[in-house]
């Protein structure tokens, strides 16, 4: 069999196992967990070394193709769209814990890492510590990818996102050099490694990254407190921040989203609900019960039907599961959906989800609810049927006009899920022509040729 | 740009005019999706949740061989925008049937519903499989394996000599490695000999006060290999109070011919098993091979005639002895066993089946027996049926991985409670001359009642 040039080469230096690009297998990489678009790669390579990385840059430089990373393929946001003419490389292969550290409080993983394996790692070493950030997607995403994307999660409300978790990078850059930034934080330089996390491969590609890890809480309660109504619940977030209490997590529930969380795990929530938050506390166990009476307090003041604590550590796990999965759990009610990731200050929390469901009714789009409802970070979820374009459009428009509410609110477009291409026609929104400039300005300087992961985060 | 691209184009993008996406749903007779209900593949919303529970896509990190991808494949040929391909169809032979995706997938995608039909399809349109006769598959696979008598018979030189202790000699001079193929690869995973024990009568009467009525399943392999844990069972079930009938007319559950693309075989099996067990004598049928189980449970969805509800009324009597007892409320023994445990997860019991904490909770009764978490307890061992004498180095991979995780919680023994199971990990730890003892959960439960000690 003859290769072009492009993959020969590409086989020549990863070895033919480490390359696809025979066109039927390259269509299962045509899109990521956003599915509204769709493109195949000319061709899938899989390195096992930042050397490898860095040769595949090369190799695209010299071809004139792009290349778009991609790890667990978890973006909702089309982080992971092949651009045209572009390589898509897969970091699964490079998903080694190379060190863990317990008297430092600190690991070094490669980019395919999974976010959960390095808990479960820590886990089974009784380590103490955590990886804190746990996007609801934990279980599948890489590190790489949270990495990528900036990552949150429910407990983000305390413990903050990725880019507080992480050290130092490794990275090749758009020329194929291997650069570190970090571990060891040098006050004289930029802060070029946090400049690397959320930049979604588009300054350079990760290939080692070193984490924080964050020491377990000596204590911690989970709670569920069910409400008639979603405005109730809204009422309570914006409540329990006001007080200044600072939970560890902080979560909303509709009614909708509900209907499929509990065809998925039985969990046991109320048919009739209208919102659940989920609520939890962490910390030292004596300053556990002042919190937990402050906020049973304000749920009960805002007519909460119950709040109950899981009583056990799996029924507090599967409490989460069921938070975490949710939008997975969606495919119960549709076909596909659209997923936004909208910030609004949190006082606006009641006024942003009255409007989705206004957006909602105009567009005739059924619209569910998950939020981390304490960071004021809204997730609606739009329903359509994928074999109906004109109800795709209506999704697409109403989508649109979330985002902004969203900004009218005084909020952003994105929190935690990446720009993508899904949020690119709102960057000029969000930011002024010279903000847009200066960000141009960096990507050039990191990847003069444009070779990574072109056309998404930064609007032509 | 400087290269020609046959993929540079976006596409099916809903709502745009050159979208392909009408091509929706296009499965006319001949295409292997035709038998699937189009809503089976709409479930999935390519979220990448199941990906990290594959066990292939673990191993291989290629989407093209894990569920999200192998479902892209399945539609995009459902849709008619793809034909199947040999490296296609590859990807879809690697799957092992595991359902550890159906475990993981919040949308509740009945991946087994996708996977076999489709692989039973492309099986039986292919004439290459006519043409060229497959000694293996049809001796071996359909004539001997679903057959316990038979089986037993053929066995019985290989258990003289080990036996003789001639076995082990053959072993060790290599002479086995001499044996072509399949048939070779089936050597090792034969389990060192034990007394099985005369065949189980057809009435065993509750032990104390009478709680249930159950008829048992027997089964092929597992008859023929593991019959001292049929004895087992059955008297764990006396011990619970239950009156045990094995209906002598029953026969294999029919998954070997159903996955060895023979859907007529399989159906032929489950419809004697039908006439075997007489539904309304009996409150359950009890299964203690999770594979069996997962496949008797699904008797009402694969075929579509006349007799589909009525298989579909026996499906819902079958249960795993596990899960029944757990239901039944579960009489603990009292026998002290100071060992160290760590159970292992069978794929067909935990994911096809959904029984995970049943087996768990009833080992944790024994008294005097320490629990250890198996990591990636509900990844494939590469057993998968008869997966492990097609797709061989995967098979491998994923059975010394599986040693691995065992011997990384320095458990004496491993529990598993299911035949494929049980042969793949005692042929990994002779293989890999590690010590521990793999054993089924039925036979420790046994061993406590009758307080007899290892
Ligand atoms: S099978 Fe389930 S978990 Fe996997 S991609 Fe589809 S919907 Fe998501
Ligand atoms: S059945 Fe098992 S091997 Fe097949 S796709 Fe699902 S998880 Fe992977």
């Amino acid at each position: 069999m003859t290769f072009p040039p492009l993959i020969q080469e590409l086989r020549r230096a990863l070895g033919g196992e480490n390359v696809i690009s025979a066109p039927s297998e390259l269509a299962v990489y045509d899109c990521d967990a956003f599915t509204a678009r769709r493109r195949r790669p000319e061709a899938v390579v899989f390195p096992r070394s930042g050397r490898d990385v860095a040769e595949t840059v090369r190799i695209a430089l010299r071809h004139g193709v792009s290349i778009v990373p991609r790890g667990a393929g978890t973006s909702l946001a089309g982080g992971c769209l092949p651009g045209e003419c572009s390589l898509l490389m897969m970091l699964s292969r490079m998903n080694r814990i190379l060190e863990i550290n317990l008297r430092d409080r600190t690991a070094v993983v490669e980019p395919g890492v999974l976010n959960l394996q390095l808990t479960t790692a820590l886990g089974r070493e009784k380590a103490g510590c955590h990886f804190a950030p746990d996007p609801s997607s934990q279980g599948a995403s890489t590190i790489g990818g949270n990495v990528a994307t900036n990552a949150g999660g429910p407990h983000t409300l305390k413990y903050g996102v990725t880019v507080n978790h992480v050290l130092g990078v490794e990275a090749v850059l758009g020329d194929g050099r291997i650069v570190q930034f970090g571990p060891v934080e040098d006050p004289a330089a930029f802060d070029l490694s946090g400049l690397m996390i959320g930049s979604e491969g588009t300054l350079g590609i990760v290939t080692k990254v070193w984490v924080r890890l964050t020491p377990d809480p000596q204590d911690h309660r989970a709670f569920r407190a069910i409400f008639d109504s979603l405005e109730d619940a809204s009422n309570t977030v914006t409540q329990i921040i006001a007080a200044g209490i600072v939970p560890a997590a902080l979560e909303l529930m509709d009614q909708g989203i509900l209907g499929a969380v509990e065809a998925a795990f039985a969990f046991g929530f109320p048919a009739d609900a209208g919102a659940v938050l989920v609520i939890e506390i962490d910390g030292l166990t004596v300053g556990l019960d002042p919190q937990e009476e402050q906020i049973v307090a304000l749920c009960k003041k805002n007519h909460a039907r119950e709040v109950l604590q899981a009583s056990t550590e799996r029924e507090r796990e599967l409490l989460w599961k069921c938070r975490k999965s949710a939008v997975g759990a969606t495919g119960r009610l549709s076909p596909s959906y659209i997923l936004e990731d909208g910030v609004v200050p949190r006082t606006q929390l009641p006024r942003i989800l009255g409007r989705i469901a206004e957006i909602g009714r105009k567009h005739q789009i059924r619209i569910v609810n998950v939020a981390h409802a304490g960071d004021g970070n809204v997730h609606p979820i739009l329903l359509y049927d994928e074999r109906d374009p004109e109800e795709f459009q209506r999704a697409m428009a109403a989508g649109r006009e979330v985002l902004d509410e969203c900004l009218a609110c005084g909020g952003s477009i994105t929190a935690e899920h990446g720009v993508g291409v899904q949020k690119l026609e709102f960057m000029p929104r969000q930011f002024t022509p010279a903000d847009l400039a200066a960000l141009r300005h960096v990507k050039t300087a990191f990847d003069p040729a444009g070779v990574l992961n072109p056309g998404k985060l930064i609007p032509s | 740009m400087t290269i020609e691209s046959r993929n540079n184009v976006e596409t099916n993008r809903p709502g745009s005019a050159e979208n392909g996406w009408p091509a929706f749903a296009r499965v006319g007779p001949g295409n292997p999706a035709a038998g699937i209900s189009y809503e089976l593949f709409l479930r999935c919303v390519h979220c990448g949740l199941c990906t990290s529970s594959c066990p292939t896509f673990t191993e291989l990190g290629d989407e093209n061989d894990g569920p999200r991808g192998r479902i892209q494949l399945m539609r995009m040929v459902a849709d008619g925008r793809a034909e199947l391909t040999e490296r296609m169809r590859d990807h879809l032979e690697l799957c092992l049937d595991c359902r550890a995706c159906v475990t993981a997938c919040p949308s509740g995608v009945e991946y087994g519903r996708l996977i076999e039909p489709f692989r039973l399809a492309v099986k039986q349109a292919d004439t290459r499989l006519e043409e060229r006769y497959d000694w293996f598959r049809e001796i071996v696979l359909l004539r001997l394996f679903p057959y316990a008598d038979r089986l037993r018979l053929v066995l019985l030189p290989v258990r003289i000599m080990q036996r003789l202790g001639l076995f082990d000699v053959a072993e060790c001079l290599g002479l086995f490695k001499l044996i072509p193929g399949r048939l070779g690869r089936m050597v090792p995973l034969l389990p060192p000999p034990v007394r099985g024990g005369p065949r189980l009568p057809k009435f065993l009467p509750a032990v104390g006060r009478k709680r249930a009525r159950v008829a048992f399943f027997t089964g092929c392999v597992a008859d023929a290999m593991f019959r001292q844990t049929h004895w087992a069972t059955v008297r764990v079930l006396q011990q619970n109070g239950c009156d045990v009938f094995v209906p002598p007319e029953q026969c294999c559950c029919g998954a070997i011919h159903y996955h060895a693309g023979d859907g007529r075989g399989a159906r032929k099996m489950a419809d004697q098993n039908l006439v075997a067990f007489e539904l309304d004598r009996y409150d359950a049928i009890i299964v203690n091979h999770g594979g069996c189980g997962a496949m008797m449970k699904e008797y009402g969805l694969h075929w579509q005639d006349g007799l589909q509800p009525h298989r579909a009324k026996f499906a819902e009597k079958v249960k795993d002895v596990h899960e029944f007892l757990d239901e039944l409320g579960f009489v603990p023994p009292g026998g002290r066993i100071e060992a160290t445990v760590t159970y292992h997860d069978s794929c067909h019991l935990a994911h096809a089946q959904g029984v995970a904490d049943a087996p768990r909770r009833m080992i944790a009764k024994i008294p005097g027996l320490e629990i250890r978490d198996l990591p990636e307890s509900g990844i494939c061992c590469g057993s998968a049926g008869t997966y492990n004498l097609f797709e061989a180095e995967m098979a491998d991979r994923l059975a010394d991985r599986k040693l691995q995780n065992i011997l990384s919680t320095g458990a004496e023994i491993v529990l598993a409670a299911n035949a494929g199971c049980l042969l793949q990990i005692l042929a990994e730890v002779r293989k890999q001359k590690a010590s521990v003892r793999v054993m089924h959960t039925m036979d420790l439960l046994d061993l406590s009642y009758r307080n007899v000690s290892l």
